[in-house]
């Protein structure tokens, strides 16, 4: 009776998922493997290949979020290294400091920094490439940030003692010991960044109008009123995602089963 | 001559102090010679400086005074890495990364061995903790007896000139961890370079060391063998810590005669006729006989049985003797207690008087704590008087100046009273220490204004309780500071 009351709470979050993720998805799978007269086709997919113009905003795409997601990680592990480790006095503000960009209207960061840009530049469309790298680092760093420092602040400093108890200098101790650690907190901020710099072509849009990112490659199918082309785009798109989740998920996972019990004895 | 010395001695701490950064001392003029292939232990309660001082040792913490001689060399600049010494951790701090092999090769990797050298001695190390074939083993899959081991192989693997310990064996269970026990001191044995070892558990540092240094709130208490230790400690601290004792206030009534417990027994310490002492008597020392036989009489309160034995408690007058017998004894019967001379250790009695040092303020009233007390200060100042200006001055003459002077304010223990109430006394404090003491509780208060104050009770309070000092002002003596 109780088990049953209990899970009557699921319920709202049921017809939620059923409503806007499960029934859409399908949609999207029937209208991406059918053509205009409801039959069943492969066309879309081939055609999504056959077209260097989507092909090459795929590979525009994932090569932003490598750039992205690359930039983000030099630029976050020394900054969480130093907040985790260093002996900052305010180390709660200076945190905050990196953390506060997102507490700022999405929009009104962009234009700001599309207008510091322009002031920089001149005209924004000469560095397309760099331009969206700055724009979209600028918007997902903190999210690169607060996952490595929170791991890098769980890891025992018995280790690191450990370490230089058996020779290692600091450099060692860091490759060796700190930087393994790190390394589930370096995959969920990796993550957290690399999956919305493929899709999220707002910063682009707001940037200077192009089309040239996989977002907006659907936007504009659909506003053309090509709905199958474009679901057959979104469904590409969730492959990708869905393999490198995968992935990612095989190391991450790997590395919390060792952590298991190693350091806490029972 | 010197440099026999120098090359016997491994370590040597010499006036070593360590102070928080908020001013707190961990560690007091703490002096320690070590020799080559000693098993030592720092045993003491938890807070009393053993894992600090051996942090020091080990390059984690740097003393604030004083130096570190390793083979009679200063090391206190050198870091934790460059230094032929190896440490096992409370909690083993194993890489959860690695695997058994990589954990234990470590060190040697780092070192630049070739890997067929490493090979060799890490499965060496893993024979010697009895996990052989353990190598690809992850650490998460280990027990904690299992990780224990992996954690003092990947020490000795290195072979270092000394080996720290820090209470390794907390984590296991009672079986296990007497296992251990004699396992390390075997494989101290057999590898013979030199342990340090840190522990809380007295029965752990007398079993394995051939020397123990006890510690109480960052000093030093006594050091010496297991058997100096427990059959002649030093003071009541270390009597009470190591193993079960009875503590008794006497006195020395002749040569090799002490009394206590109202009664006058045989004994083998030649103190001073008159002196104040404290009796010190293990309870397997104490022979229960027949009430005639006995030197004391008394009556049993209690019997528990342990096992080995039975653990008896006596009631003489006011004095309670806790006695461990192998024979049983009636609860409520008359008994008689006996006492060899040799079961009988004789400590001086400790300045057991509270000194308080504080100043006069200009009305010539005695600062203290947070208020003034009047006091004749005539008493004081030898021929000294009040002039007709109100200001005291000497036999001379001379004006005695109020701020120059340091007044030591003195109260005996047994003059002072406890109470739960906590506007009835002078002062409020936590109690920080007890030692029982035959018909009385010795107790160490330490005041909200951080001063300790040693009171003696008859009653029986708790740790921690939270206490008022009633101090009558009769019993305070003045003396002035030279």
């Amino acid at each position: 009776m109780q088990l049953r009351n209990k899970k009557m709470l699921c319920l709202p979050y049921s017809v939620f998922l059923v409503c806007f993720v499960l029934a859409p998805l399908f949609v999207i799978i029937y209208y991406a493997l059918t053509n205009g007269e409801g039959r069943f086709t492969i066309e879309n997919l081939t055609g999504f290949f056959g077209n260097p113009k989507t092909t090459g905003t795929l590979l525009y795409s994932l090569g932003i979020a490598v750039v992205t997601t690359s930039v983000c990680l030099l630029l976050a592990y020394p900054i969480a290294y130093i907040l985790a480790r260093g002996k900052l006095r305010h180390k709660s503000v200076v945190l905050m400091l990196f953390i506060m960009p997102m507490w700022i209207n999405f929009t009104l960061r962009i234009t700001a920094l599309k207008e510091i840009l322009t002031v920089i530049e001149g005209n924004l469309s000469f560095h397309p490439f760099l331009n969206t790298i700055i724009g979209m680092t600028y918007d997902f760093l903190p999210f690169m940030i607060l996952p490595i420092y929170t791991t890098l602040l769980k890891i025992d400093k018995s280790l690191l003692e450990a370490s230089s108890d058996l020779g290692a200098d600091h450099v060692q101790t860091f490759f060796q010991v700190t930087l393994p650690l790190s390394v589930p907190g370096i995959i969920s901020g990796i993550f957290m960044v690399f999956l919305p710099s493929m899709t999220n072509y707002v910063v682009l849009d707001m940037l200077y109008n192009s089309t040239y990112i996989m977002g907006s490659l659907i936007g504009a199918y659909f506003a053309a009123y090509d709905w199958h082309g474009g679901s057959m785009i979104a469904l590409v798109l969730l492959a990708i995602i869905l393999v490198f989740t995968l992935f990612t998920n095989r190391y991450a996972d790997e590395d919390a089963g060792n952590s298991r019990g190693g350091v806490v004895s029972r | 001559m010197e440099q026999n010395a120098s090359r016997e001695n491994i370590i040597e701490l010499k006036h070593i102090s360590r102070t928080f950064d908020d001013g707190f001392r961990v560690v007091e003029d703490f002096n320690l010679t070590i020799k080559r292939g000693e098993f030592v232990t720092f045993l003491g309660p938890s807070g009393c400086g053993k894992t600090t001082t051996l942090r020091m040792i080990a390059g984690f913490d740097k003393p604030t005074e004083g130096e570190l001689l390793l083979n009679g060399r200063d090391i206190r600049d050198l870091p934790p890495n460059k230094r032929p010494i190896n440490t096992v951790f409370q909690r083993y701090a194993l890489f959860p990364h690695l695997n058994v092999f990589d954990n234990i090769a470590f060190g040697l990797k780092l070192k630049k061995f070739a890997k067929t050298e490493i090979i060799k001695k890490v499965k060496k190390a893993l024979e010697m903790v009895d996990l052989e074939g353990f190598e690809d083993r992850t650490i998460g899959t280990l027990s904690g007896g299992q990780q224990q081991r992996i954690a003092i192989a990947r020490a000795i693997v290195n072979e270092p000139e000394i080996l720290l310990l820090d209470e390794p064996l907390g984590a296991l269970d009672l079986k296990m961890r007497k296992e251990m026990q004699l396992e390390l001191k075997s494989m101290h044995q057999k590898l013979g370079i030199t342990f340090i070892y840190v522990t809380h558990d007295q029965e752990e540092a007398l079993t394995m060391s051939d020397k123990i240094v006890v510690m109480s709130e960052g000093k030093i208490q006594q050091t010496g063998t297991p058997e100096d230790i427990y059959n002649e400690p030093k003071n009541a601290f270390v009597a009470d810590f190591i193993g079960e004792s009875n503590i008794f206030s006497g006195i020395m009534t002749g040569k090799f005669r002490v009394r206590f417990c109202g009664a006058e027994f045989a004994c083998v310490d030649d103190v001073e006729h008159g002196t104040m002492i404290d009796a010190v008597v293990r309870p397997e020392d104490v022979i229960i006989t027949t009430p005639e036989k006995g030197t004391v009489k008394g009556k049993v309160t209690s019997v528990i049985f342990k096992g080995v034995h039975y653990e008896i408690t006596v009631l003489s007058g006011k004095n309670e003797i806790v006695v461990q017998s192998t024979k049983k004894a009636e609860e409520g019967s008359e008994v008689g207690i006996l006492i060899e001379p040799e079961g009988i250790h004789i400590m001086l009695a400790e300045d057991v008087v509270n000194r308080i040092e504080t100043g006069l303020n200009k009305d010539y009233s005695l600062q203290f704590l947070d208020g003034a007390l009047s006091c004749d200060l005539t008493e004081l100042f030898p021929n000294a008087s009040y002039n007709s200006n109100g200001v005291l001055v000497d036999a001379h003459g001379d004006v005695i100046d109020a701020e120059a002077v340091r007044i030591i304010v003195s109260v005996k223990p047994e003059c002072i009273e406890m109470s739960d109430d906590k506007e009835a006394g002078l002062l409020c404090g936590h109690i920080i220490n007890l030692i029982y003491k035959g018909d009385h509780y010795s107790y160490v208060v330490r005041t909200d204004e951080d001063e300790d104050f040693i009171v003696d009770d008859e009653y029986l309070w708790n740790m921690d309780d939270y206490v008022s000092l009633i101090i009558p002002k009769e019993s305070f003596e003045y003396a002035v500071k030279k």
